[in-house]
């Protein structure tokens, strides 16, 4: 019985996983452009900027919504302390994710455009910097006594955190300016490459601040890190990521088109799976294993039926609309003209 | 400062009410522009390709509002309400992340083709979106009320070191009040978006706008209405007959119901009362005898259990909120089934006809008036349905002051100005906007993508990249 409850909350750790994944590069593109719209100069330009994301957003951020759901289902422990745990980040997160749904919907209508533009761009700031601040402090550790969140709403108001979210804030700017360089030409696209190696120079300091830091003051981690099986395949990971950003550099350099996205995904994946196999089998360090986490087999069997399957299905259509809003967006207004 | 308690609960009122107010107009319309597009499709009529485009300007505007307001629903279980998350997750949870991968996601996945693909893929092809986009929309109403109904009817499961471990996933979802439930609330939001389609309609007609155009979308709604408006009133009688016999103390809050009547004495029905829980009695009140036994339990001397016999403790609070909500939503129920006798009784002496529609001034102005009717009555209807749930967050297993998380006021209030600053601002810019698509008005030349049924379905959808046509 306990063999197959591991075996299940591993593979919905997995499953988590993807889709966090998923939602991080889809929405983190998204997010990008959303910050690097304040730094356009004219309406017509932001317009275009909207209009390269006007027909996913909502699939993107959707994937927060399938990930709240799959959490709070599958580890219901971990859902209750971490949203607990980070109510101030995370009500900040929706809050600013209010504010930029709202924009893309209505932005187009409005007459005096200044202040959804704002709310574009300061939305899209306030939500990664929320998430950044999230994550740091999860890597921090979460204090919980028995299956109860047992710390202050402030435990994320410290340097740690902070670093973390330089990082993620530029890492999702590079993801943005990397997406704008594949979907737009001139005048945008030549400035989109200056910002991409703008922020994969602040997300590379914020990294490797973030890996060195992470061992000295937290112990658990370093010894993780440092055991034996396990730094084989974790060193690996930050050189992957260390050769992506040079590859990225050069295709910056090259005037690549697509393949600056594709490097800076690696770096993404690459950190990730850093994360993933440091938190593991943690769900919310230092204290809440997987196993005291999660839901009942039956419950873990039941959603693996439904939405396990579905996985696939979903990247399946999602790929579709992708597909379907493919090439260089060259005019603002995503309306396509009757 | 209020405690936490009453301020998670002003929270979860303010933000819930408010998002319940766009997925209602979400599902009905996603339906009425797959009906529109087919008939397009079918017809070849360009007028239904207009409507579709006119009216899916307003979709975007309420579907916007109507995520951004939902996703902060999903975090405020775990924030707000911790205890309830870790205890009732095994079931609730799950159901959640049912509803985001088989409702939402499949919204999400096709709507940007909805919205802005129509010269990209194929006539057919934005069909399938579209109703890909319907079917996701009514899924969520489906999954959310499953989940709702969970915590006023549990089954399927029981406690265990204090969280609930499901034993069967058909009777946790398929609970009592689950069918009826789902039922009640997905006609809700036909029978609303009907009134907002309709009433819009003979707006523009009213005024002399487009009336032949406006005409063809108004003859969808009423017809539409006319069936759905009585079977609304069948499916809330039976949500009611389901309340009395799970949930009695809220069927006799809801009713002002005091004392069990005995066995063989029919129940009066009170028409207007004024419910005194401190007293434990009604102040006043107009009965009719014998009613209430026929509507609650369908049988002339059924017995229904009076408030009195229940311990105080577990009596729904804000007994006249109840009463009277319950009576609001009731009699819009009955007068939208008295404006689509109206509307029969026209449309069978040819009053829907161009020339002949716009002389029937009064009745255009009842379809004009009810245009805001069914979202009030879904508000209603939600208080109802879940202040008569208190004091229990899951009926008879947990009760709210248990399920509440242990978080600073402050933190708590905080968070509640923060929505309402936003959601003010949110009705505001929908309200302008609105206002400014349906001022605007369709476009009646607009061209449709070419139709083509006599060339076998193009192979490839993607159409050759054309932004500016
Ligand atoms: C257009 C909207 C609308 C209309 C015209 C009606 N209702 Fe309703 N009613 C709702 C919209 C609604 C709702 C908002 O959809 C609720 C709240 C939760 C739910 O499932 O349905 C609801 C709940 C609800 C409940 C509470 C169920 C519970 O607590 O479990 C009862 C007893 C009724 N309704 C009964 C009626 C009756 C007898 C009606 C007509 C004569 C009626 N409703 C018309
Ligand atoms: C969207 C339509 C809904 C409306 C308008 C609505 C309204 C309300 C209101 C007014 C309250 C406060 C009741 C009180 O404390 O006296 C409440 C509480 C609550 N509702 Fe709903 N509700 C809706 C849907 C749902 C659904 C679909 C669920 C579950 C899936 C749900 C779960 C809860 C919970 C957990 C609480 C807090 C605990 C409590 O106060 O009982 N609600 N809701
Ligand atoms: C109180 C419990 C509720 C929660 C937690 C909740 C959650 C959510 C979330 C997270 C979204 C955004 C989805 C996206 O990203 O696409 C959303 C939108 C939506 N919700 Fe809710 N919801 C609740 C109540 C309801 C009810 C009662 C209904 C319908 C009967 C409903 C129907 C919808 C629909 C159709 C959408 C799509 C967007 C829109 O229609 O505006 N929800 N909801």
């Amino acid at each position: 019985m306990d063999q197959v409850l591991s075996l299940l909350t591993n593979i919905w750790f997995g499953l988590l996983g993807v889709i966090l994944a998923l939602y991080v590069l889809l929405d983190g593109f998204t997010l990008g452009v959303g910050m690097l719209s304040l730094f356009s100069p004219t309406e017509e330009r932001r317009g275009i900027l909207m209009a390269t994301l006007g027909s996913v957003w909502d699939a993107n951020e959707t994937w927060l919504v399938l990930l709240g759901g799959a959490l709070f289902g599958a580890f219901p422990i971990a859902y209750s302390v971490l949203l607990q745990a980070l109510y101030i980040p995370v009500s900040l997160m929706l809050g600013g994710l209010i504010l930029r749904g709202a924009a893309f919907e209505v932005r187009e209508h409005a007459r005096n455009k200044h202040f959804w533009n704002l709310a574009f761009g300061l939305g899209s700031l306030v939500t990664a910097l929320s998430q950044g601040l999230a994550l740091g402090t999860v890597l921090q550790g979460i204090p919980v006594q028995g299956t109860s969140f047992a710390g202050s709403a402030w435990i994320w108001l410290k340097p740690f955190p902070f670093i973390v979210a330089c990082g993620v804030i530029s890492g999702y700017a590079l993801l943005g300016a990397t997406y704008l360089v594949l979907r737009t030409g001139a005048p945008i696209q030549p400035r989109a490459r200056l910002a991409a190696r703008f922020a994969a120079l602040f997300t590379l300091a914020a990294a490797a601040t973030v890996t060195i830091w992470t061992p000295f003051i937290y112990p658990q981690v370093a010894a993780k890190w440092f055991s034996v099986p396990a730094i084989y395949y974790i060193a690996p990971l930050p050189l992957t990521a260390l050769l992506a950003f040079l590859m990225l550099w050069r295709a910056l350099a090259r005037n690549q088109e697509g393949m600056p996205f594709v490097w800076t995904v690696v770096i993404f994946m690459a950190s990730f799976a850093g994360l993933a196999v440091s938190l593991h089998p943690y769900i919310v360090p230092p204290a809440l294993t997987l196993t005291a986490a999660a839901a009942s087999p039956i419950t873990l069997i039941f959603m693996l039926t439904g939405i396990g399957m579905l996985l696939p299905v979903m990247m399946i259509y999602n790929g579709y609309q992708y597909l379907v809003f493919r090439g260089k967006v060259h005019t603002s207004g995503y309306q396509d003209s009757h | 400062m209020p405690d936490v308690l009453a301020l998670a609960r002003a929270q979860f009122a303010l933000t819930a009410m408010f998002h319940i107010i766009w997925p209602v107009l979400t599902i009905g319309l996603s339906l009425f522009l797959v009906v529109t597009e087919a008939l397009w499709i079918k017809t070849r009529d360009p007028d239904y390709y207009r409507h579709a485009r006119f009216w899916s300007k307003l979709f975007i505007l309420n579907f916007g509002v109507g995520v951004v307001t939902g996703v902060p629903l999903e975090f405020e279980f775990g924030a707000n309400w911790a205890p309830f998350s870790a205890a009732m997750g095994d079931f609730f949870g799950n159901i959640l992340g049912f509803e985001g991968a088989m409702a939402f996601m499949l919204e999400a996945g096709f709507l940007g083709i909805m919205l802005f693909g129509w010269r990209r893929v194929a006539p057919k092809i934005h069909l399938f979106a579209t109703c890909m986009v319907a079917a996701g929309a009514s899924m969520s109403a489906f999954w959310i009320i499953v989940a709702n109904s969970w915590m006023q009817t549990p089954a399927g499961g029981v406690m265990q070191n204090g969280r609930f471990v499901v034993q069967s996933y058909f009777d946790a979802m398929f609970n009592p009040a689950a069918l009826w439930g789902v039922g009640h609330m997905w006609f809700a939001c036909l029978e609303t978006s009907l009134l907002v389609i309709g009433g819009l309609s003979a707006w523009y007609i009213y005024r002399g706008r487009h009336t032949a155009f406006f005409l063809k979308s108004f003859k969808i709604a009423v017809a539409a209405a006319i069936l759905v408006a009585p079977l609304q009133i069948f499916l809330g009688d039976g949500s009611g007959t389901t309340v009395f016999k799970y949930q009695p103390a809220k069927g006799a809050a809801i009713e002002g119901f005091w004392h069990t009547n005995p066995p063989g004495v029919a129940a009066p029905w009170a028409i207007v009362a004024w419910p005194d829980k401190a007293r434990q009695r009604n102040d006043w009140a107009i009965e009719i005898p014998g009613v209430l036994s026929l509507l609650a339990t369908h049988s002339l001397t059924g017995q229904v259990q009076g408030l009195a016999d229940i311990p105080r403790q577990d009596q729904p609070p804000a007994l006249p909120l109840l009463f009277y909500t319950f009576r609001l939503m009731v009699a819009i129920g009955f007068f939208v089934f008295g404006l689509m006798l109206w509307s029969v009784w026209l449309w069978r002496r040819g009053a829907l006809t161009p020339g002949e529609v716009e002389r029937h001034r009064w009745w255009l102005r009842a379809w004009i008036f009810a245009v805001p009717l069914g979202y009030i009555a879904v508000e209603a209807g939600w208080i109802v349905r879940e202040v008569g749930r208190q004091p229990w967050v899951v009926h008879g297993i947990m009760r709210t002051e248990q399920a509440v998380s242990s978080l600073a006021p402050g933190t708590v209030l905080a968070s509640l100005l923060g929505y309402v600053v936003l959601y003010t601002l949110l009705v505001i810019a929908f309200l302008t906007f609105a206002r400014h698509v349906l001022r605007q008005g369709p476009d009646i030349k607009a061209e449709p993508p070419p139709l083509n049924p006599a060339a076998p379905l193009r192979v490839e959808a993607v159409m050759p990249d054309n932004p500016e046509d």
